[in-house]
């Protein structure tokens, strides 16, 4: 089991180095910093001055490898656009891009997950027609849409929510919420609800799925016959058998959702990190984008290695690394 | 004694008590942040507007545009011409309540011409300045220069101490990879007091008590919120989420004037936007480049349909202009600003003429997030010179990503847009774009052409003390522009700023620059 | 010697036609009227996008063609609405009817693209990973890892923002799909690689491989003929989902700005455009290519659905 665990350890530190690279490769050919950062009216020999104090005539092995130990210690530099630290800026609006994952994934469980059991429980009515319906509608509308239609719905037409920033936040400590305060609370609900839409569709057919497998099984069937109530059956101890998948799936659905916020971000102007690396694209901003490339593989690397970790320590079958038919992410 | 003091701290603490709705804060919903706290981070004019509600400069524009006292009292020319010498106020404090003396003039000039300094070229003139006593200081420069007070205007002056106490006595060293204490932190002398930034969220400011000035506006504070999007902006002003914005999309004006609680202050912007051509031997693609035949400027210029673009483009919110400077910009005139009519078919002949091949293809560069409506101004002009059988490729990005293509003359036509300002004087243009690009003139020559008369008018200008024969010989200048079509100028761009009825005043300035020290707020709220 | 049956020779075997027909695929088709009312919507959406430069009245990618003064017309149904505007016109006087059929077709044709493109790449790799194993397959993996650890999005946004910044303008417009089709193929193919490794190293175990590779049989007709059609059911449904969620990946980049430019919109691009004036009145900007777009990743989407159902042995 150590050796599994320091294999696949040593697997993500490969990956991250890897995603380093590309993302310092990417960057290198990307706009030129110096224009970013000097004046319009600065002469050749400003320009030339600062291309040799930013180090940019080194080599690209050494830029590289200062890159990478600068990353490590979470220095990314400064941003070109502001001047700010990077990973102060970072750390800044990562509160409201998780606060807005949170919100969303809850959303999705507590929808998705009774509307999977109702369609396979009911497979043929009527209902669950209509909803395998609804939720094919939903698959196939982009969050972006979704998101222009609940602002003008909910903002310009009917005024209830707003439809810009995130209202008042508490700070507590570093963080900054939007739980505490009413407004921050009503200024979650649409960006919140337009991310969630893709997520209940992908948890609504997998608990469809799983249900549909468990009603089958022997000891549901047992449990009916012994004349435990339907209800009972169905909403206590099918859907346990359900949710070990359905955990699986959200956990590794979170870096998803995470990258995915910033179309969310756009849309609803949500000050969080994705609307940031929008901006930074914008602005040829290198250091954040890079920062967030390297921060979000970082999170998608971790959670993939803890689910890895977690399969393989529950089912010791998985512990040579065979062929694992599909991608973890679909 | 018990009483008293009972009595005190009763009044106190329902002071204290009340609900912080009876505070005058002021939503400002800009269309973009500002960069930094500090204002020589950048060339970049919104940022330098919004921190001159917390730092000052010498002098200011009045209401009208003139210019002011402001930290300086007065000021005289010395008898060699190139010194001045600039009695200071006295009794200024800045907010961490440190005196304002002539060191801390000092300490800020040799802070923004720094060689590190971005802003260095808003000061060009700048060689040295001396310390006569705590309130009197000369300022020399490199040769008789008119217009140093319109460049200080936009020169925010520090306190010495602070800069010295937090190591910021130089500019932010980008290639050091350290970000400046000014960056995050301001102190300054003016009307408004940092009290927080969150970048791309929100800046708080909030009142200086001590100003040394009288107040004309009656806010507590208010709050910069950038709302990039201007849908959303109109919808954040339509349900009060924000009280003024000074970008409101021209598209939405109707329906904003159409509503009850917002109203919509509408004018024209000093910046007048203009067309760019090319003068170098060969295009950006490497093929020959025609645009150096006067024929084929003028050609362009008949084939554009400005009253359409006027109408259609700009909802008949801009003013068309046939001069490269506004009209209330010293320097106008009246004669210079005539416009060609629309002539596709004289224009195609022309092109004829010139012998431009059919089917010319060449970079037309704009910026996405520059002139108003220019993405769309610049497809519809794209579309009619198509119609002359050209073929412009439209290139529209960022200004991060243009401006590289755009200094290095790596582009053929592209646009600009011009207000003159912090100088507010035709020379402004005729130094930095149209002289020929030698040192510290014609940076913004992009096209690279060189018409030595033009140079030798703006040159005397440039050291001509007298107003009147300045303003002549810079005029000349312009005619010159105009007779060969150097940039064609398009419009003055409509300026739209909309405010709450929460907003009982809020002047509008012909330089587009919002100044909160004369707004007002309440009535009924 | 014409009569006798020939036991060396396989009786003739009915035409492919003939077996689709009889085929279980086709009797689940038509007892689902969900599926053909999706592939008929589907067909009808591509057959008009594709013929769109002949039943449209203006080719919107043209600026020649385009006309300012008949900018913003409403619907024809609408007050101020004109023939041939069926369904109004953007700010550039651009006929938002021709823009969606145009645009419809760059999607379609991004979409389908980038899938086969990511088919194509992700099986051989797969297929070589599986095949051969050793260090091969370990590269293959390990460059498979990175990629997946990085979002979809992610990924396609800077591919595509790279791409758009590092190209000179006339190729910019030029190489604006391809750019795209690449963008979104390049996250995509792992998926594909994983599944036929998968199967390949069950396969090249098995006896008939290892008698094919004694009388030497070249690598490449093992893999495409014996051991790639083994694996073809769980392709095919991961391919028809995946065509949904490319046009929608196109649409969300076009929509961010670093998909296709304005002057030859995808339907995402004409969201964009149209976003800004949603509030000002000129509604059907927005809401024609967004229904359109919703329209073909349904019907792409169901008929994914059924097939997936049809195609899975555990339900039938």
């Amino acid at each position: 089991m150590l050796a599994f665990l320091l294999k696949r350890t040593a697997n993500a530190a490969f990956v991250m180095l890897a995603v380093a690279l590309l993302a310092f490769l990417i960057f290198r050919s990307f706009g030129d910093p110096v224009e970013m950062m000097v004046n319009e009216q600065a002469t050749q020999e400003d320009r030339a001055e600062l291309r040799e104090r930013l180090g940019l005539n080194d080599g690209f092995f050494t830029q590289y490898v200062r890159f990478v130990t600068n990353a490590v210690q979470g220095d990314f530099g400064i941003s070109y656009r502001n001047q700010q630290d990077v990973m102060v800026l970072i750390a800044e609006r990562l509160p409201a891009t998780f606060e807005l994952v949170l919100v969303a994934t809850v959303i999705s469980l507590v929808v998705g997950i009774p509307l999977g059991v109702v369609t396979a429980v009911h497979r043929d009515s009527r209902l669950a027609d209509a909803l395998q319906l609804t939720s094919i509608v939903g698959v196939s509308l982009p969050s972006f849409v979704v998101g222009i239609l609940l602002i003008l719905a909910f903002s310009v037409t009917l005024g209830w929510l707003p439809a810009f920033g995130r209202g008042e936040t508490v700070d507590i400590g570093w963080w900054s919420t939007g739980l505490l305060t009413p407004s921050g609370r009503a200024a979650l609900v649409l960006p919140a609800v337009s991310l969630s839409t893709f997520q209940i569709t992908l948890v609504m057919r997998l608990v469809r799925a799983e249900m549909l497998e468990t009603l089958r099984t022997d000891y549901v069937k047992f449990a009916r016959a012994r004349g435990v109530p339907r209800g009972r059956v169905h909403w206590v101890h099918a859907l346990r058998n359900c949710l070990m998948p359905v955990i699986t799936l959200t956990g590794m659905q979170i870096g998803n959702l995470i990258a995915f916020a910033l179309v969310t971000e756009t849309v609803f102007q949500w000050p969080g990190m994705g609307l940031l690396f929008i901006q930074a694209v914008t602005f040829v901003d290198i250091p954040v984008m890079a920062a967030y490339l390297m921060l979000v593989s970082f999170i998608f690397v971790v959670l993939n290695t803890i689910v890895d970790v977690t399969y393989a320590w529950v089912d010791p079958r998985l512990r040579d690394d065979t062929a694992k038919a599909g991608g973890s992410n679909g | 004694m018990k009483l008293r003091h009972f009595l005190l701290i009763t009044a106190a603490s329902s002071a204290l008590a009340l609900p912080v709705q009876a505070q005058n804060i002021l939503d400002w919903g800009a269309n973009r942040d500002i960069g930094s706290l500090d204002p020589y981070s950048f060339g970049d004019s919104f940022t330098i507007n919004v921190l001159n509600h917390v730092y000052e400069g010498l002098v200011r524009y009045d209401r009208d545009l003139g210019i002011e006292p402001a930290l300086a009292t007065s000021w005289e020319i010395l008898d060699d011409q190139v010194t001045w010498r600039f009695t200071l106020r006295e009794g200024v404090t800045f907010h961490n309540g440190n005196t304002f003396t002539a060191e801390d003039v000092q300490a800020s000039l040799e802070r923004v011409s720094h060689e590190t300094s971005p802003l260095k070229g808003n000061l060009p003139a700048y060689v040295s300045s001396e310390v006569v006593d705590d309130y009197t200081i000369d300022i020399t420069l490199n040769g008789t220069y008119p217009l140093l007070l319109n460049d200080l205007t936009n020169i925010h002056i520090f306190d010495r101490e602070w800069l010295v106490e937090n190591n910021a006595e130089l500019p932010t060293d980008i290639g050091a990879g350290v970000e400046g204490y000014a960056t995050y932190n301001a102190n300054g002398t003016g009307p408004f007091v940092v009290e927080s930034r969150q970048p791309e969220a929100q800046t708080v400011f909030m009142v200086n008590p001590d100003w040394w000035d009288d107040p004309q506006h009656n806010l507590d504070g208010f709050v910069l919120r950038p709302v990039t999007s201007p849908a959303t902006r109109v919808a954040a002003l339509l349900s009060g989420e924000i009280d003024f914005t000074n970008d409101a999309p021209v598209q939405d004006l109707p329906r904003l004037e159409a509503s009850p609680d917002v109203n919509v202050l509408e004018g024209v912007d000093l910046r007048t936007v203009m067309i760019g051509f090319p003068f170098r031997d060969t295009l950006a693609s490497g093929e020959p480049n025609p645009f150096a035949d006067i024929r084929v400027r003028e050609a362009m210029y008949k084939a554009i349909d400005l009253d359409l673009i006027h109408e259609r483009i700009m909802r008949g919110k801009s003013r068309i202009a046939g001069a490269v400077v506004a009209p209330p910009i010293p320097g106008y005139s009246e004669d210079l600003d005539t416009v060609p009519a629309y002539d596709l078919e004289g224009a195609k002949a022309l092109l004829a003429e010139a012998g431009v091949p059919e089917g010319l293809s060449f970079e037309f560069n704009c910026l996405s997030d520059g002139l108003v409506n220019e993405e769309q101004f610049c497809q519809a002009i794209a579309s009619m010179w198509s119609r002359l059988g050209l073929e412009p490729q439209l290139d529209v990005a960022p200004r991060a990503v243009q401006s590289p293509k755009r200094t290095g003359g790596n582009t053929d036509v592209y646009t600009l847009g011009w207000a003159t300002l912090p100088m507010l004087d035709s020379y402004s243009p005729l130094i930095q774009i149209f002289h020929s690009k030698e040192g510290n003139s014609g940076v913004f020559n992009w096209g690279d052409w060189s018409y030595p008369e033009l140079d030798a008018l703006v040159q005397a200008a440039g050291s001509e003390l007298d107003l009147d024969t300045r303003l002549q010989l810079q005029n000349e200048a312009m005619q010159i522009i105009k007779d060969n079509h150097i940039m064609i100028p398009l419009h003055q761009q409509p300026m739209a700023w909309a405010v709450t009825d929460a907003v009982s005043d809020m002047p509008l300035f012909p330089d587009n620059k919002p100044r909160l020290w004369f707004a007002r707020m309440g009535g009924d709220g | 010697m014409a009569d006798r049956t020939d036991p060396t020779v396989a009786p003739a075997e009915p035409s492919r036609l003939a077996q689709l027909r009889d085929s279980d695929l086709w009797h689940s088709f038509r007892g689902h009227p969900s599926a053909m009312f999706a592939a008929g919507l589907l067909v009808l959406l591509a057959l008009t996008a594709m013929t769109a430069p002949w039943i449209t009245p203006q080719n919107p990618y043209d600026l020649a063609a385009l006309e300012l003064w008949n900018s913003e017309i409403p619907p024809i149904w609408e007050d101020r609405g004109q023939w041939p505007f069926l369904l109004g016109t953007d700010v550039q006087g651009r006929d938002i009817f021709s823009a969606i059929l145009y645009g419809s077709r760059i999607s379609l044709i991004i979409g389908f693209a980038s899938v086969i493109l990511a088919l194509a790449v992700g099986l051989s790799l797969g297929l070589i990973a599986g095949y051969f194993g050793g260090w091969v397959d370990n590269v293959i993996m390990r460059v498979g890892d990175v990629l997946l650890s990085m979002p979809f999005i992610l990924i396609a946004i800077l591919i595509s923002a790279v791409a758009t910044a590092a190209l000179p303008p006339d190729l910019k417009s030029a190489l604006a799909a391809p750019i795209l089709i690449v963008a979104i193929a390049v996250p995509s193919w792992v998926q594909y690689a994983r599944t036929v490794r998968a199967s390949a190293m069950v396969e090249r175990k098995k006896e008939y491989v290892q008698a094919a590779r004694l009388i030497r049989v070249k690598p490449w007709r093992i893999m495409l003929h014996h051991i790639l059609p083994n694996t073809l059911t769980p392709i095919m449904v991961a391919a028809t989902l995946n065509f949904g969620l490319a046009i929608l990946s196109e649409a969300t980049l076009s929509f961010l700005g670093v998909g296709m430019p304005a002057d030859q919109p995808s339907l995402g691009t004409l969201i964009r455009i149209g976003n800004q004036y949603l509030f000002s009145g000129l509604w059907w900007i927005v809401v024609f290519p967004a229904i359109q777009l919703c329209l073909i990743v349904l019907s792409v989407n169901m008929i994914g659905d059924w097939l997936r159902d049809a195609l899975n042995p555990k339900l039938n």
